[in-house]
């Protein structure tokens, strides 16, 4: 037994070296690789990468569908001893190119068609081929020799993943290799993978769930099974794919398990091969909980909570059986074995049995910090007296009677839609890119199919709004979970008496006045 | 055009802008508007118009369907108009 991997090109290596005939990667369409395989793609990725001038400590963006060619650009990158930053590649091309110039990535790795639409200056690019052809590799890297992987070490920057900022800019969260392992080795030692698993891969690169999904089937060599984008939102097809491909160990946000739940069809196949069903990232309301668990029975149901800054900090069990009667969402759980966590009131003194905000040491699995925002880092910790940072998760707690932290609400306006972190300024401002626009303000309320996202405007002098168009407007300017359910136009907003708009006034107007905020 | 597939593309058309599109003039949403890539659906109202569509014509919508005929109400009505025959 190889010693405990301390970076993850020292835990894939592990796994290509005791399974290198298993299967590492599998596509929707069929495409596989073995971890041989993998390894010899990844290792001629890292020394082309070194050969266009990638040094350790460098960013590397990747801006292509997930594919066996995108998880051997992560591996080849973090082996070149860089950093990789994923982005949502059907985003908006303005707002990739602004990540990878903010974090002044050296190359992008991208498909023929994604290089296009963000077109050159920003950094040159490591090309493949795009989708129709779907071949693994790409050209320039078949007469490439392999090289030395680079020095890595704990400390160093394994990726940075961009999340919504109030600004309307994103900000990127920077984790290190320690950290990410700090919680993908929490993770195996929690669910237990063996070599046969078949790890579903279902959220993008850009989001954190996937560092479960790539890194958690390495610590034993066992596979990923990619869900192509387009059918992993496809409740129809998606039932039908989980089945087939037998997956045995399942994690994507709520949302996506209550479609399949409610169309899914899951009466129609065979998933006795599912064992583990994790979801994060938002609520799961228990109605569709109860129906998923009516259809699946056996497997054992986690609920992984924690914002992408700390990867999942607290966890719990879904019980067996669930009470009919029962409404209230489940409990976010207990603090991670990896993870020190505390709540703290208002006065920041801490709260043992009340309500408080929950906050994480810096340590284990929290991130070092966001990416060139010396401003914004120190704000997201707290220093206690003894010297030591929290990371403020901005996340109201309360504990159950058995101890188990129940999630009540935030303090602030991020919101979380269909698992993805949304913060209502950025969709603020992209409405106001918008020509006709004059003010904007969006409020957010747990409706009944999910969190509802309405849009108040006034338009300028003499300019007419449009429903339609500012649907169509959004879809460009903004990422696809971020374009509001409603817009409704107003002479004005409604002002406080110190003159900011009155988001509370406009909460009622949306939902009446009983609606909650949106929760998570 | 027969009548029916104008009324089954009205009825379309107002439930959409119904659910989807609340306040906008429905004779601004033609039968060749790009429902998926101008953002007025997305996975999730896809599937609930799959379910009102199913319910309103007593048809079954298949998977692979969902994806691909449901792109424009010209779409969706001439997938209605064959499966009901």
């Amino acid at each position: 037994m190889n010693p405990v991997p301390d970076t993850l090109t020292a835990l894939f290596a592990d796994a290509a070296a005791r399974r290198p005939d298993a299967p590492a990667v599998i596509q929707s369409d069929g495409q596989s690789v073995r971890y041989a395989e993998l390894e010899d793609l990844s290792a001629r990725i890292a020394a082309h990468l070194r050969g266009m001038g990638v040094q350790r400590g460098d960013r590397v963006g990747i801006c292509m569908p997930k594919s066996i060619n995108s998880v051997a650009c992560v591996l080849g990158i973090l082996r070149a001893g860089a950093a990789y930053v994923p982005v949502d590649h059907s985003g908006p091309p303005d707002r990739n190119r602004f990540i990878f110039a903010n974090c002044a990535t050296r190359v992008i790795c991208a498909d023929g068609p994604r290089a296009e639409r963000l077109g050159p200056g920003v950094a040159p690019f490591l090309t493949f081929p795009g989708e129709a052809t779907a071949s693994i590799g790409a050209p320039q890297l078949s007469g490439q020799p392999r090289g030395q992987d680079a020095p890595v070490s704990a400390g160093d920057l394994s990726y940075i993943l961009y999340t919504s900022g109030s600004t309307g800019q994103p900000k990127g969260v920077v984790h290190t290799h320690a950290s990410a392992l700090s919680f993908v080795l929490w993770a195996a030692d929690l669910m237990k993978p063996t070599p046969a698993d078949r790890f579903s891969s279902h959220a993008s690169f850009h989001f954190d769930l996937s560092i479960l999904d790539l890194y958690v089937p390495m610590t034993v060599g066992a596979a990923i099974v990619l869900v192509d984008e387009s059918l992993g939102k496809d409740a129809m097809r998606l039932a039908e794919f989980i089945a087939q491909q037998q997956i045995t160990a399942w994690y994507s946000v709520p949302s996506i398990l209550a479609l399949l739940a409610q169309y899914g069809r899951l009466d129609q196949y065979d998933f006795s091969a599912l064992r583990v069903v994790n979801f994060a990232g938002e609520v799961f309301p228990v109605k569709h909980l109860r129906l998923l668990k009516q259809f699946w029975k056996h497997p054992i149901y986690y609920n992984l909570y924690g914002p992408t800054e700390t990867n999942v900090c607290t966890y719990y069990r879904i019980p067996d059986t669930i009470p009919a009667e029962r409404q209230e969402p489940f409990p976010i759980g207990i603090a991670c074995e990896n993870v020190e966590a505390i709540v703290f009131d208002e006065n920041m003194k801490p709260v043992v049995g009340g309500e408080g905000v929950l906050y994480i040491a810096q340590s284990g699995p929290v991130m070092r910090d966001y990416w060139n925002l010396p401003e914004q880092t120190a704000r997201a910790f707290y220093t206690d007296p003894a010297g030591r940072r929290w990371y403020c998760t901005g996340d109201v707690v309360l504990p159950d009677e058995r101890g188990d932290w129940l999630f009540l609400g935030r303090r602030d306006r991020m919101v979380k839609r269909r698992g993805f972190r949304i913060e209502l300024g950025e969709i603020e401002a992209g409405l106001y890119k918008h020509p006709s626009v004059h003010e904007a303000a969006t409020v957010a309320y747990d409706g009944a199919e999910g969190v509802v996202i309405d849009a108040f405007l006034t338009p300028k002098p003499g300019e007419k709004l449009s429903v339609l168009e500012l649907k169509q407007f959004c879809a460009k300017q903004l990422l696809s979970y971020m374009n509001p359910d409603r817009f409704i136009f107003v002479t004005e907003l409604p002002r406080t008496s110190t003159g900011k708009v009155d988001y509370q006034s406009l909460l009622k107007q949306s939902r009446g006045p009983t609606a909650p905020a949106a929760s998570r | 055009m027969s009548s029916d597939a104008q009324g089954i593309k009205e009825q379309l058309r107002q439930y959409i802008v119904q659910e989807f599109l609340p306040g906008e003039d429905p004779a601004n949403v033609g039968d060749d508007l790009a429902l998926k890539s101008s953002g007025v659906l997305d996975s999730v109202s896809t599937l609930k118009l799959v379910t009102y569509v199913e319910d309103s014509y007593g048809i079954t919508v298949e998977p692979h369907e969902a994806s691909t005929d449901f792109e424009t109400i010209a779409d969706i009505a001439a997938l209605v108009e064959r499966k009901k025959k």
